[in-house]
Protein backbone atom coordinates (compact mmCIF):
# COMPACT_ATOMS: atom_id res chain seq x y z
CA UNK A 1 0.00 0.00 0.00
CA UNK A 2 1.15 3.51 -0.76
CA UNK A 3 -0.11 5.74 2.06
CA UNK A 4 -0.63 9.10 0.41
CA UNK A 5 -0.70 12.01 2.91
CA UNK A 6 -3.61 14.00 1.51
CA UNK A 7 -3.40 17.55 2.92
CA UNK A 8 -7.22 17.61 3.17
CA UNK A 9 -8.06 14.08 4.36
CA UNK A 10 -4.90 12.81 6.08
CA UNK A 11 -3.00 9.65 5.13
CA UNK A 12 -5.14 7.52 2.80
CA UNK A 13 -4.69 4.27 0.84
CA UNK A 14 -3.56 4.51 -2.80
CA UNK A 15 -6.77 2.66 -3.77
CA UNK A 16 -8.67 5.93 -3.20
CA UNK A 17 -6.54 7.77 -5.75
CA UNK A 18 -6.15 7.91 -9.51
CA UNK A 19 -2.69 8.52 -10.89
CA UNK A 20 -2.22 11.54 -13.14
CA UNK A 21 1.41 11.24 -14.21
CA UNK A 22 4.38 13.59 -14.21
CA UNK A 23 3.44 16.93 -12.64
CA UNK A 24 6.18 18.63 -14.63
CA UNK A 25 4.39 18.25 -17.97
CA UNK A 26 2.87 21.67 -18.61
CA UNK A 27 0.18 22.33 -21.21
CA UNK A 28 1.67 24.76 -23.73
CA UNK A 29 -0.09 27.84 -25.07
CA UNK A 30 -2.66 27.09 -27.79
CA UNK A 31 -0.47 28.79 -30.40
CA UNK A 32 2.74 27.08 -29.28
CA UNK A 33 4.64 25.22 -32.03
CA UNK A 34 4.00 21.50 -32.65
CA UNK A 35 7.30 20.60 -31.00
CA UNK A 36 6.05 21.99 -27.68
CA UNK A 37 2.84 19.95 -27.95
CA UNK A 38 4.70 16.77 -28.89
CA UNK A 39 6.89 17.26 -25.86
CA UNK A 40 3.90 17.86 -23.58
CA UNK A 41 1.79 14.97 -24.84
CA UNK A 42 4.41 12.27 -25.37
CA UNK A 43 7.85 12.91 -23.84
CA UNK A 44 8.66 12.22 -20.18
CA UNK A 45 11.76 12.31 -17.96
CA UNK A 46 10.78 9.03 -16.29
CA UNK A 47 13.38 9.33 -13.49
CA UNK A 48 14.48 6.51 -11.20
CA UNK A 49 14.32 8.35 -7.92
CA UNK A 50 12.31 11.36 -6.68
CA UNK A 51 9.37 12.17 -8.98
CA UNK A 52 6.79 14.95 -8.66
CA UNK A 53 3.51 13.51 -9.87
CA UNK A 54 -0.21 14.20 -9.91
CA UNK A 55 -2.72 12.09 -8.00
CA UNK A 56 -6.49 12.69 -7.91
CA UNK A 57 -8.21 11.81 -4.64
CA UNK A 58 -11.26 10.47 -6.42
CA UNK A 59 -12.70 8.55 -3.44
CA UNK A 60 -11.91 11.32 -0.95
CA UNK A 61 -11.86 15.07 -1.29
CA UNK A 62 -11.83 14.84 -5.12
CA UNK A 63 -8.93 17.28 -5.30
CA UNK A 64 -5.81 17.01 -7.44
CA UNK A 65 -2.58 16.72 -5.48
CA UNK A 66 1.10 16.93 -6.30
CA UNK A 67 2.89 14.08 -4.55
CA UNK A 68 6.65 13.74 -4.38
CA UNK A 69 7.52 10.05 -4.40
CA UNK A 70 10.63 7.98 -5.04
CA UNK A 71 10.00 5.68 -8.01
CA UNK A 72 12.61 3.18 -6.81
CA UNK A 73 11.79 2.89 -3.11
CA UNK A 74 8.15 4.14 -3.16
CA UNK A 75 9.01 6.52 -0.29
CA UNK A 76 6.59 9.47 -0.25
CA UNK A 77 8.11 12.80 0.75
CA UNK A 78 4.91 14.83 0.82
CA UNK A 79 1.72 15.89 -0.92
CA UNK A 80 0.39 19.36 -1.58
CA UNK A 81 -2.13 21.30 -3.62
CA UNK A 82 -0.85 21.98 -7.12
CA UNK A 83 0.63 25.44 -7.04
CA UNK A 84 2.47 27.85 -9.23
CA UNK A 85 5.75 25.98 -8.74
CA UNK A 86 4.45 22.65 -10.05
CA UNK B 1 29.18 -26.23 -28.74
CA UNK B 2 27.78 -29.67 -27.96
CA UNK B 3 24.68 -30.32 -30.02
CA UNK B 4 21.97 -31.57 -27.74
CA UNK B 5 20.56 -34.88 -28.95
CA UNK B 6 19.62 -38.32 -27.74
CA UNK B 7 23.28 -39.31 -28.33
CA UNK B 8 24.73 -36.46 -26.28
CA UNK B 9 22.21 -37.22 -23.54
CA UNK B 10 23.19 -40.89 -23.49
CA UNK B 11 26.90 -40.07 -23.56
CA UNK B 12 26.72 -37.47 -20.79
CA UNK B 13 24.16 -39.31 -18.73
CA UNK B 14 25.43 -42.87 -18.91
CA UNK B 15 29.16 -42.36 -19.29
CA UNK B 16 29.73 -39.17 -17.32
CA UNK B 17 26.78 -39.16 -14.89
CA UNK B 18 25.85 -35.63 -16.05
CA UNK B 19 29.07 -34.26 -14.55
CA UNK B 20 30.76 -33.33 -17.78
CA UNK B 21 28.26 -31.18 -19.70
CA UNK B 22 30.07 -28.23 -21.28
CA UNK B 23 29.01 -24.69 -20.43
CA UNK B 24 26.12 -23.54 -22.60
CA UNK B 25 27.88 -20.27 -23.42
CA UNK B 26 31.29 -18.71 -22.74
CA UNK B 27 32.02 -15.76 -20.45
CA UNK B 28 34.63 -13.92 -22.53
CA UNK B 29 36.51 -10.75 -21.64
CA UNK B 30 35.20 -7.85 -23.73
CA UNK B 31 37.30 -7.03 -26.79
CA UNK B 32 38.23 -3.33 -27.32
CA UNK B 33 35.99 -3.06 -30.39
CA UNK B 34 33.09 -4.77 -32.13
CA UNK B 35 31.16 -4.30 -35.33
CA UNK B 36 27.88 -4.17 -33.39
CA UNK B 37 27.25 -3.81 -29.68
CA UNK B 38 23.83 -4.73 -28.31
CA UNK B 39 23.10 -3.17 -24.93
CA UNK B 40 20.87 -5.48 -22.90
CA UNK B 41 21.15 -9.25 -22.54
CA UNK B 42 17.45 -9.94 -22.13
CA UNK B 43 15.42 -12.02 -24.53
CA UNK B 44 15.29 -9.30 -27.17
CA UNK B 45 18.98 -8.41 -27.04
CA UNK B 46 20.04 -12.06 -27.23
CA UNK B 47 17.57 -12.78 -30.04
CA UNK B 48 18.93 -9.75 -31.93
CA UNK B 49 22.49 -11.04 -31.57
CA UNK B 50 21.42 -14.53 -32.63
CA UNK B 51 19.70 -13.32 -35.80
CA UNK B 52 22.55 -10.89 -36.59
CA UNK B 53 24.83 -13.90 -36.74
CA UNK B 54 22.38 -16.40 -38.19
CA UNK B 55 20.54 -14.33 -40.80
CA UNK B 56 23.13 -11.69 -41.66
CA UNK B 57 26.45 -13.40 -40.97
CA UNK B 58 27.54 -10.61 -38.61
CA UNK B 59 29.36 -12.38 -35.79
CA UNK B 60 31.60 -9.58 -34.49
CA UNK B 61 28.90 -8.76 -31.96
CA UNK B 62 28.87 -8.20 -28.20
CA UNK B 63 25.82 -8.32 -25.95
CA UNK B 64 26.39 -6.24 -22.80
CA UNK B 65 24.31 -7.25 -19.79
CA UNK B 66 24.30 -5.31 -16.52
CA UNK B 67 23.23 -8.34 -14.47
CA UNK B 68 23.07 -11.94 -15.61
CA UNK B 69 21.36 -13.77 -18.44
CA UNK B 70 17.75 -14.53 -17.55
CA UNK B 71 17.73 -12.15 -14.56
CA UNK B 72 15.44 -9.50 -16.03
CA UNK B 73 11.97 -9.40 -17.49
CA UNK B 74 12.60 -12.43 -19.72
CA UNK B 75 12.47 -14.46 -16.52
CA UNK B 76 9.68 -12.46 -14.86
CA UNK B 77 6.71 -12.75 -17.22
CA UNK B 78 3.63 -14.95 -17.57
CA UNK B 79 5.05 -16.70 -20.69
CA UNK B 80 2.06 -16.17 -22.99
CA UNK B 81 2.62 -16.24 -26.75
CA UNK B 82 -0.09 -15.05 -29.18
CA UNK B 83 -0.68 -12.83 -32.19
CA UNK B 84 -4.38 -11.94 -31.75
CA UNK B 85 -4.12 -8.26 -32.65
CA UNK B 86 -6.57 -5.98 -34.43
CA UNK B 87 -4.30 -3.40 -36.04
CA UNK B 88 -2.35 -4.39 -39.15
CA UNK B 89 1.09 -3.27 -37.93
CA UNK B 90 0.73 -5.30 -34.73
CA UNK B 91 -0.95 -8.30 -36.36
CA UNK B 92 1.70 -8.76 -39.04
CA UNK B 93 4.62 -8.27 -36.69
CA UNK B 94 3.34 -10.58 -33.95
CA UNK B 95 2.27 -13.21 -36.47
CA UNK B 96 5.80 -13.21 -37.89
CA UNK B 97 7.04 -13.68 -34.35
CA UNK B 98 4.59 -16.53 -33.74
CA UNK B 99 5.83 -18.29 -36.88
CA UNK B 100 9.40 -18.00 -35.57
CA UNK B 101 8.23 -19.49 -32.26
CA UNK B 102 6.84 -22.48 -34.14
CA UNK B 103 10.31 -23.47 -35.34
CA UNK B 104 12.34 -22.06 -32.47
CA UNK B 105 13.22 -25.18 -30.48
CA UNK B 106 14.63 -26.79 -33.61
CA UNK B 107 16.38 -23.62 -34.77
CA UNK B 108 18.07 -23.16 -31.39
CA UNK B 109 18.62 -26.89 -30.72
CA UNK B 110 17.15 -26.05 -27.33
CA UNK B 111 13.72 -27.04 -26.08
CA UNK B 112 11.85 -23.82 -25.33
CA UNK B 113 8.80 -25.95 -24.46
CA UNK B 114 6.56 -23.97 -26.79
CA UNK B 115 3.07 -25.28 -26.17
CA UNK B 116 0.38 -24.19 -28.64
CA UNK B 117 -2.48 -25.00 -26.33
CA UNK B 118 -4.60 -22.05 -27.48
CA UNK B 119 -5.37 -18.64 -25.97
CA UNK B 120 -9.01 -17.72 -25.36
CA UNK B 121 -10.25 -14.19 -24.65
CA UNK B 122 -13.48 -14.53 -22.66
CA UNK B 123 -16.25 -12.07 -23.46
CA UNK B 124 -18.78 -11.02 -20.85
CA UNK B 125 -21.17 -8.79 -22.82
CA UNK B 126 -22.57 -8.47 -26.34
CA UNK B 127 -20.44 -5.36 -26.84
CA UNK B 128 -17.29 -7.27 -25.94
CA UNK B 129 -18.35 -10.08 -28.23
CA UNK B 130 -18.81 -7.65 -31.13
CA UNK B 131 -15.35 -6.24 -30.47
CA UNK B 132 -13.81 -9.69 -30.27
CA UNK B 133 -15.53 -10.85 -33.46
CA UNK B 134 -14.29 -7.76 -35.25
CA UNK B 135 -10.78 -8.50 -34.06
CA UNK B 136 -11.15 -12.15 -35.02
CA UNK B 137 -12.20 -11.15 -38.53
CA UNK B 138 -9.31 -8.70 -38.80
CA UNK B 139 -6.95 -11.47 -37.71
CA UNK B 140 -8.29 -13.84 -40.36
CA UNK B 141 -7.85 -11.16 -43.01
CA UNK B 142 -4.21 -10.98 -41.90
CA UNK B 143 -3.89 -14.76 -42.22
CA UNK B 144 -4.01 -15.43 -38.45
CA UNK B 145 -6.12 -18.20 -36.95
CA UNK B 146 -9.15 -17.12 -34.92
CA UNK B 147 -12.27 -19.00 -33.85
CA UNK B 148 -15.38 -17.94 -31.99
CA UNK B 149 -16.31 -20.29 -29.15
CA UNK B 150 -19.91 -20.16 -27.97
CA UNK B 151 -20.71 -20.69 -24.32
CA UNK B 152 -21.19 -24.45 -24.64
CA UNK B 153 -17.80 -24.80 -26.32
CA UNK B 154 -16.10 -22.57 -23.73
CA UNK B 155 -17.67 -24.75 -21.04
CA UNK B 156 -16.41 -27.92 -22.72
CA UNK B 157 -12.85 -26.63 -23.08
CA UNK B 158 -12.58 -24.91 -19.69
CA UNK B 159 -14.71 -27.08 -17.41
CA UNK B 160 -13.68 -25.35 -14.17
CA UNK B 161 -14.80 -21.95 -15.42
CA UNK B 162 -17.88 -20.51 -13.73
CA UNK B 163 -20.29 -20.16 -16.65
CA UNK B 164 -23.36 -19.64 -14.50
CA UNK B 165 -25.64 -16.63 -14.94
CA UNK B 166 -25.40 -15.64 -11.27
CA UNK B 167 -22.10 -13.74 -11.45
CA UNK B 168 -21.58 -10.03 -11.94
CA UNK B 169 -20.30 -10.46 -15.52
CA UNK B 170 -21.53 -13.79 -16.94
CA UNK B 171 -19.34 -15.30 -19.68
CA UNK B 172 -21.11 -15.42 -23.05
CA UNK B 173 -18.34 -16.88 -25.23
CA UNK B 174 -14.76 -16.36 -26.23
CA UNK B 175 -12.37 -15.67 -29.07
CA UNK B 176 -9.82 -18.44 -29.43
CA UNK B 177 -6.45 -18.32 -31.14
CA UNK B 178 -5.64 -22.03 -31.38
CA UNK B 179 -1.97 -21.46 -32.26
CA UNK B 180 -1.37 -19.27 -29.21
CA UNK B 181 0.05 -20.75 -26.03
CA UNK B 182 2.99 -20.56 -23.68
CA UNK B 183 6.74 -21.18 -23.71
CA UNK B 184 9.32 -21.75 -21.00
CA UNK B 185 10.69 -18.26 -20.48
CA UNK B 186 14.09 -19.14 -18.99
CA UNK B 187 14.72 -21.62 -21.78
CA UNK B 188 14.13 -18.85 -24.30
CA UNK B 189 16.86 -16.72 -22.69
CA UNK B 190 19.24 -19.66 -22.38
CA UNK B 191 18.49 -20.97 -25.86
CA UNK B 192 19.13 -17.64 -27.55
CA UNK B 193 22.27 -17.06 -25.43
CA UNK B 194 23.65 -20.47 -26.31
CA UNK B 195 22.69 -20.08 -29.96
CA UNK B 196 24.25 -16.63 -30.29
CA UNK B 197 27.40 -17.69 -28.45
CA UNK B 198 27.87 -20.75 -30.65
CA UNK B 199 27.82 -18.48 -33.71
CA UNK B 200 30.61 -16.32 -32.27
CA UNK B 201 28.75 -13.60 -30.35
CA UNK B 202 30.40 -12.47 -27.08
CA UNK B 203 27.92 -12.36 -24.20
CA UNK B 204 29.37 -10.12 -21.52
CA UNK B 205 27.56 -10.26 -18.19
CA UNK B 206 28.04 -7.96 -15.19
CA UNK B 207 28.84 -5.16 -17.61
CA UNK B 208 26.80 -2.02 -17.08
CA UNK B 209 26.76 0.76 -19.65
CA UNK B 210 27.69 4.04 -17.98
CA UNK B 211 27.86 6.38 -20.95
CA UNK B 212 28.42 6.89 -24.64
CA UNK B 213 31.32 8.60 -26.40
CA UNK B 214 29.99 10.90 -29.08
CA UNK B 215 31.70 12.32 -32.14
CA UNK B 216 29.37 14.57 -34.10
CA UNK B 217 26.13 12.72 -34.59
CA UNK B 218 27.70 9.30 -34.06
CA UNK B 219 28.56 7.18 -31.06
CA UNK B 220 32.13 5.93 -31.24
CA UNK B 221 32.28 3.88 -28.06
CA UNK B 222 30.16 2.55 -25.25
CA UNK B 223 31.57 3.23 -21.79
CA UNK B 224 31.00 0.39 -19.39
CA UNK B 225 31.97 -0.79 -15.93
CA UNK B 226 34.41 -3.10 -17.74
CA UNK B 227 36.03 -0.38 -19.82
CA UNK B 228 35.21 1.43 -23.05
CA UNK B 229 34.14 -0.69 -26.02
CA UNK B 230 34.26 0.79 -29.52
CA UNK B 231 31.45 -0.08 -31.92
CA UNK B 232 30.36 0.83 -35.42
CA UNK B 233 26.70 0.36 -34.55
CA UNK B 234 24.89 0.18 -31.24
CA UNK B 235 21.48 -1.32 -30.54
CA UNK B 236 19.61 -0.63 -27.29
CA UNK B 237 17.36 -3.44 -26.05
CA UNK B 238 16.93 -2.55 -22.39
CA UNK B 239 13.15 -2.41 -21.97
CA UNK B 240 12.31 -1.40 -18.40
CA UNK B 241 15.35 0.85 -18.20
CA UNK B 242 15.22 2.36 -21.69
CA UNK B 243 14.89 5.98 -20.64
CA UNK B 244 17.79 5.66 -18.17
CA UNK B 245 20.18 4.33 -20.82
CA UNK B 246 18.87 6.53 -23.64
CA UNK B 247 19.30 9.58 -21.42
CA UNK B 248 23.06 8.89 -21.39
CA UNK B 249 22.94 9.25 -25.16
CA UNK B 250 20.91 12.46 -24.88
CA UNK B 251 17.56 11.02 -26.00
CA UNK B 252 14.24 11.86 -24.35
CA UNK B 253 11.62 9.21 -25.14
CA UNK B 254 7.83 8.68 -25.08
CA UNK B 255 8.17 6.02 -22.37
CA UNK B 256 7.27 5.65 -18.70
CA UNK B 257 8.39 2.76 -16.50
CA UNK B 258 5.55 1.03 -14.67
CA UNK B 259 5.07 -2.03 -12.48
CA UNK B 260 3.38 -5.21 -13.54
CA UNK B 261 2.80 -7.95 -11.01
CA UNK B 262 2.36 -11.65 -11.56
CA UNK B 263 1.86 -14.57 -9.26
CA UNK B 264 1.82 -18.37 -9.25
CA UNK B 265 -0.10 -20.82 -7.12
CA UNK B 266 1.14 -24.03 -5.60
CA UNK B 267 1.35 -26.85 -8.20
CA UNK B 268 -1.93 -28.61 -9.03
CA UNK B 269 -2.80 -31.63 -11.14
CA UNK B 270 -3.52 -30.65 -14.77
CA UNK B 271 -6.85 -28.80 -14.73
CA UNK B 272 -6.59 -25.88 -17.14
CA UNK B 273 -5.85 -26.70 -20.77
CA UNK B 274 -6.07 -23.27 -22.41
CA UNK B 275 -4.51 -19.94 -21.63
CA UNK B 276 -7.62 -18.16 -20.35
CA UNK B 277 -7.87 -14.39 -20.47
CA UNK B 278 -10.81 -12.20 -19.65
CA UNK B 279 -11.45 -8.90 -21.35
CA UNK B 280 -13.60 -7.30 -18.67
CA UNK B 281 -11.22 -8.22 -15.85
CA UNK B 282 -8.10 -7.68 -17.93
CA UNK B 283 -6.82 -10.91 -16.40
CA UNK B 284 -4.90 -13.92 -17.73
CA UNK B 285 -4.13 -17.35 -16.32
CA UNK B 286 -2.51 -20.52 -17.57
CA UNK B 287 -1.18 -23.67 -15.97
CA UNK B 288 2.55 -24.28 -16.19
CA UNK B 289 4.07 -27.68 -16.91
CA UNK B 290 4.92 -27.86 -13.22
CA UNK B 291 1.20 -27.44 -12.44
CA UNK B 292 1.30 -23.92 -11.04
CA UNK B 293 -1.40 -21.47 -12.05
CA UNK B 294 0.49 -18.53 -13.58
CA UNK B 295 -1.52 -15.33 -13.59
CA UNK B 296 -1.48 -11.59 -13.85
CA UNK B 297 -3.67 -8.59 -14.56
CA UNK B 298 -3.11 -4.87 -15.10
CA UNK B 299 -0.40 -2.45 -14.04
CA UNK B 300 -0.13 -0.99 -10.57
CA UNK B 301 -0.66 2.26 -12.43
CA UNK B 302 2.10 4.65 -11.38
CA UNK B 303 5.73 5.20 -12.43
CA UNK B 304 7.99 2.74 -10.68
CA UNK B 305 11.31 0.94 -10.98
CA UNK B 306 10.90 -0.94 -7.72
CA UNK B 307 10.26 -4.48 -9.08
CA UNK B 308 7.80 -5.02 -6.24
CA UNK B 309 4.16 -4.09 -6.34
CA UNK B 310 1.63 -3.12 -3.72
CA UNK B 311 -1.44 -5.05 -2.66
CA UNK B 312 -4.36 -3.37 -4.51
CA UNK B 313 -3.19 -4.63 -7.92
CA UNK B 314 -2.53 -8.12 -6.55
CA UNK B 315 -6.00 -8.10 -4.97
CA UNK B 316 -7.45 -7.48 -8.43
CA UNK B 317 -5.56 -10.47 -9.83
CA UNK B 318 -6.92 -12.78 -7.13
CA UNK B 319 -10.45 -11.34 -7.33
CA UNK B 320 -10.49 -11.93 -11.08
CA UNK B 321 -9.23 -15.49 -10.69
CA UNK B 322 -11.88 -16.34 -8.11
CA UNK B 323 -14.68 -14.67 -10.03
CA UNK B 324 -13.86 -16.84 -13.05
CA UNK B 325 -12.76 -19.99 -11.18
CA UNK B 326 -14.41 -20.24 -7.75
CA UNK B 327 -12.95 -23.76 -7.53
CA UNK B 328 -9.49 -22.25 -6.98
CA UNK B 329 -10.63 -20.58 -3.76
CA UNK B 330 -8.60 -22.90 -1.53
CA UNK B 331 -5.49 -22.89 -3.67
CA UNK B 332 -2.46 -21.35 -1.98
CA UNK B 333 -0.38 -18.63 -3.55
CA UNK B 334 3.23 -19.75 -3.90
CA UNK B 335 4.96 -16.49 -4.80
CA UNK B 336 4.45 -13.16 -6.47
CA UNK B 337 6.77 -10.74 -8.16
CA UNK B 338 6.83 -7.60 -10.28
CA UNK B 339 8.71 -6.42 -13.32
CA UNK B 340 9.47 -2.98 -14.69
CA UNK B 341 7.53 -2.36 -17.90
CA UNK B 342 8.65 0.00 -20.63
CA UNK B 343 5.23 1.60 -21.20
CA UNK B 344 5.14 3.49 -24.46
CA UNK B 345 2.68 6.31 -25.07
CA UNK B 346 0.50 4.30 -27.49
CA UNK B 347 0.94 0.81 -26.05
CA UNK B 348 2.99 -0.40 -29.03
CA UNK B 349 6.72 -1.04 -29.22
CA UNK B 350 9.45 1.10 -30.77
CA UNK B 351 11.89 -0.70 -33.09
CA UNK B 352 13.53 2.11 -34.89
CA UNK B 353 16.42 4.22 -35.99
CA UNK B 354 17.07 7.20 -33.72
CA UNK B 355 18.21 10.80 -34.22
CA UNK B 356 21.77 9.50 -33.61
CA UNK B 357 23.19 8.01 -36.83
CA UNK B 358 24.48 4.67 -35.56
CA UNK B 359 22.18 4.14 -32.57
CA UNK B 360 19.14 1.86 -32.93
CA UNK B 361 16.31 1.49 -30.46
CA UNK B 362 14.26 -1.51 -29.41
CA UNK B 363 11.96 -0.43 -26.59
CA UNK B 364 8.47 0.29 -25.33
CA UNK B 365 7.34 -3.33 -25.00
CA UNK B 366 4.71 -2.50 -22.42
CA UNK B 367 3.76 -5.91 -21.08
CA UNK B 368 3.75 -7.75 -24.38
CA UNK B 369 7.44 -8.25 -24.89
CA UNK B 370 7.83 -11.96 -24.22
CA UNK B 371 5.75 -13.20 -27.15
CA UNK B 372 7.64 -10.79 -29.40
CA UNK B 373 11.10 -12.08 -28.44
CA UNK B 374 12.06 -13.91 -31.67
CA UNK B 375 10.24 -11.47 -33.96
CA UNK B 376 11.72 -8.47 -32.21
CA UNK B 377 15.26 -9.80 -32.51
CA UNK B 378 14.66 -10.77 -36.13
CA UNK B 379 13.46 -7.34 -37.31
CA UNK B 380 15.88 -5.43 -35.07
CA UNK B 381 18.85 -7.32 -36.53
CA UNK B 382 17.56 -6.55 -40.02
CA UNK B 383 17.06 -2.87 -39.14
CA UNK B 384 20.58 -2.51 -37.72
CA UNK B 385 22.34 -4.29 -40.59
CA UNK B 386 20.47 -2.47 -43.35
CA UNK B 387 20.20 0.88 -41.54
CA UNK B 388 16.50 1.10 -42.34
CA UNK B 389 13.36 -0.40 -40.83
CA UNK B 390 12.15 -3.75 -42.14
CA UNK B 391 8.58 -3.51 -43.53
CA UNK B 392 7.40 -5.43 -40.44
CA UNK B 393 8.62 -2.73 -38.04
CA UNK B 394 8.18 0.32 -40.25
CA UNK B 395 5.12 1.32 -38.22
CA UNK B 396 7.02 1.05 -34.93
CA UNK B 397 9.15 4.11 -35.62
CA UNK B 398 10.15 6.64 -33.01
CA UNK B 399 8.78 9.46 -35.20
CA UNK B 400 5.23 8.14 -35.18
CA UNK B 401 4.37 10.12 -32.06
CA UNK B 402 5.32 13.39 -33.73
CA UNK B 403 3.61 12.55 -37.03
CA UNK B 404 0.39 11.28 -35.49
CA UNK B 405 0.75 7.68 -36.72
CA UNK B 406 0.45 6.09 -33.30
CA UNK B 407 -0.56 2.41 -33.08
CA UNK B 408 -3.01 2.41 -30.22
CA UNK B 409 -4.50 -1.09 -30.05
CA UNK B 410 -6.52 -0.29 -26.97
CA UNK B 411 -7.52 3.24 -27.93
CA UNK B 412 -6.38 4.57 -24.56
CA UNK B 413 -4.50 7.63 -25.80
CA UNK B 414 -1.12 8.84 -24.54
CA UNK B 415 -1.59 7.49 -21.00
CA UNK B 416 1.01 4.74 -20.49
CA UNK B 417 -0.65 3.40 -17.36
CA UNK B 418 -3.84 2.53 -19.26
CA UNK B 419 -2.44 0.41 -22.11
Amino acid sequence: MLPIPCPHCGPRDEAEFIYGGDAKAKRPAMDAPDSAWIEYVFLRDNPRGPHRELWWHSLGCRRWLVVERDTLTHEIFGAAEPGADT
Amino acid sequence: MTRYSIWSLARNGLLHHHEDWPQAWRSPEPKPAYEIVIVGGGGHGLATAFYLAKEHGVTDVAVLEKGWIGGGNVGRNTTIVRSNYLLDANARFYEHSLKLWEGLSRELNFNVMFSQRGVVNLCHSPAEMEGALRRGNAMRLNGIDAEWLDLAEVKRRVPLLDTSRHVRFPVIGGLLQPRGGTARHDAVAWGFARGADSLGVDIIQNCEVTGFRREGNRITAVETTRGAIRAKKIGLAVAGSTTLVAEKAGLRLPIESHLLQATVSEPLKPCLDLVVTSLVYHFYVSQSDKGELVMGAGLDGYNSYSQRGTLPAMEEVIESLLELFPAFGRVRQLRKWAGVMDMSMDGSPIISKTPIDNLYLNAGWCYGGFKATPGSGWVFADTIVNDRPHPLNQGFSLERFATGHTIDERGAGPTPGYH
